[in-house]
């Protein structure tokens, strides 16, 4: 079954077109990647996707859901975590964890999930004394506290540090074993080799390819995107 | 809705210069008001300032804090992320205003308190009118801050905003000078405060507050809070 369906979705800012005419579906299960250069439009789409920006043209369909039209039912399906999205700083850990679990019918166990992110030792420690690498698993582990069907992940290891990544990693793949269909968004092309099915990467507001990281990869990802995208990757 | 009020009380009772300026101050300005035994007019000085200091208060909480915290909230991308939860963002607006609007109205009291045993102030005797012109004047200042951080793109863009608006708010109150020229007076009963003070002196003296200064404070609750519901910036 499809989890997420996009189609001809464009999105204008004013003059500037964020993004143009991209079409792309997400299996259910699957984790697809979206990657691109800063500004190529990737968190237009995952806002457009998560119902908080109303597109110009197309359709999509997260879980069968119109984003805007259904909000109500979406936000029960979808875990969502933002770029550069903070949190009060005087809350703990487990406050902050307890406060989210509240807004769903029947969350994740909290004391599990912050075992999985290794954020036990941290309940009653204030966001504000929490490292740069604690408050990234923080905002995953909001993310996924409500047992969504679909997660959409933006910049998700922006911050770790290496064995920070890789236990992140190994979450991401216990989440998809759960069923859990994943949208990462993502700067590192290892990460979306490792983790991806499929990526697709973006340029200027469109799709410029898209497909599986190992059959994309000429040789690597990386150069793959680097021939795509221009100079330098950001 | 309730786990978003008792988590916005604990973050509330965190901040240290809140609970500062807004409840140890206007106590102990009371308090210093109190001390002299002055008066003007054969009215003790502590009597003419406690409507003062319970303007006052609203100010802190309304006008100084809810903007700053709306804003902050903004800034932080709090509220975006609350807009993918089924919470919503809305939800936690309401949680910040209904706890400092039990802030506002148990620090009232708590000047009330200190009035009556520290300095002998006798309670409003027309206790239904004094009620309600405190949650008017506070639901007054705390709409007012809600169009500020309605709008203001940082905390600290609101925190300034805030803090300028404090002065001719706190003026018209008498918060400087309690006894304002007739004309100042005039200007000053069409501003919350202005009326707000005036008519808390009335229901403390005894009798019931005067409709218009009701209108006035009622007024100005209602034309921010719809101000800022159409303006509101959620991001």
């Amino acid at each position: 079954m499809t989890a997420i369906e996009v189609e001809g979705l464009s999105k204008r800012y004013g003059p500037k077109v964020a993004v143009d005419d991209v079409s792309f579906t997400v299996a259910e299960g699957e984790i697809f990647g979206l990657l691109g250069r800063n500004g190529a439009g990737k968190s237009t789409t995952v806002d457009c996707l998560a119902g908080l920006r109303v597109p110009n043209r197309g359709r999509i369909r997260v879980a069968g859901l119109d984003p805007r039209q259904d909000r109500r039912e979406l936000r029960q399906l979808l875990g969502v975590q933002l770029q550069e999205s903070q949190l009060p700083d005087r809350l703990t850990v487990g406050e902050a964890m307890r406060l989210y679990a509240s807004f769903y019918p029947r969350p994740a166990d909290v004391d599990g999930l912050l075992e999985q992110l290794d954020l036990t030792d941290k309940r009653t420690t204030r966001y504000r004394r929490l490292s740069g690498g604690q408050k990234q698993r923080l905002s995953i582990a909001l993310a996924l506290i409500g047992r969504p069907r679909i997660a959409i992940l933006d910049e998700l290891t922006t911050g770790l540090d290496p064995v920070a990544r890789r236990d992140t990693w190994q979450l991401i793949d216990d989440i998809r074993n759960q069923g859990v269909t994943i949208v990462l968004v993502t700067h590192f092309m290892d990460e979306a080799a490792r983790l991806c099915d499929r990526v697709a990467i973006m340029r200027d507001g469109r799709i410029a390819a898209l497909g599986a990281p190992a059959a994309l990869a000429q040789p690597t990802l990386e150069d793959a995107f680097v021939a795509l995208t221009g100079r330098r990757t950001s | 809705m309730k786990m978003l009020t008792i988590t916005e009380a604990k973050l509330l009772v965190r901040e240290p210069l809140a609970l500062f300026w807004g409840l140890a101050f206007p106590m102990a300005l009371l308090a210093v008001m109190g001390l002299p035994s002055s008066n003007i007019g054969g009215v003790p000085l502590v009597t003419i300032y406690e409507p003062i200091v319970i303007a006052f208060i609203g100010v802190v909480f309304g006008v100084q804090g809810i903007p700053v915290q709306v804003a902050g909230y903004r800034e932080r991308r709090i509220l975006r992320r609350l807009a993918t939860t089924p919470a919503g963002p809305v939800r936690v607006v309401a949680a910040q205003l209904i706890v400092s609007l039990v802030v506002v109205l148990a620090a009232t009291a708590g000047v009330l308190a200190v009035g009556r045993l520290g300095f002998g102030v006798p309670l409003p005797r027309q206790a239904a009118g004094f009620v309600a012109v405190a949650v008017l004047s506070a639901t007054a200042m705390l709409a007012l801050g809600l169009l500020i951080g309605a709008v203001a793109p940082t905390a600290r863009s609101a925190g300034a905003a805030g803090t300028v608006l404090f002065f001719p708010l706190m003026y018209f109150a008498g918060l400087w000078t309690p006894q304002l020229s007739p004309a100042t007076r005039h200007i000053g009963q069409f501003t919350p405060l202005g009326a707000g003070a005036q008519a808390l002196r009335d229901t403390m003296a005894g009798s019931w507050p005067h409709p218009q200064a009701l209108l006035v404070l009622a007024g100005w609750t209602l034309v921010c809070a719809v101000l800022a519901v159409r303006v509101f910036r959620w991001e």
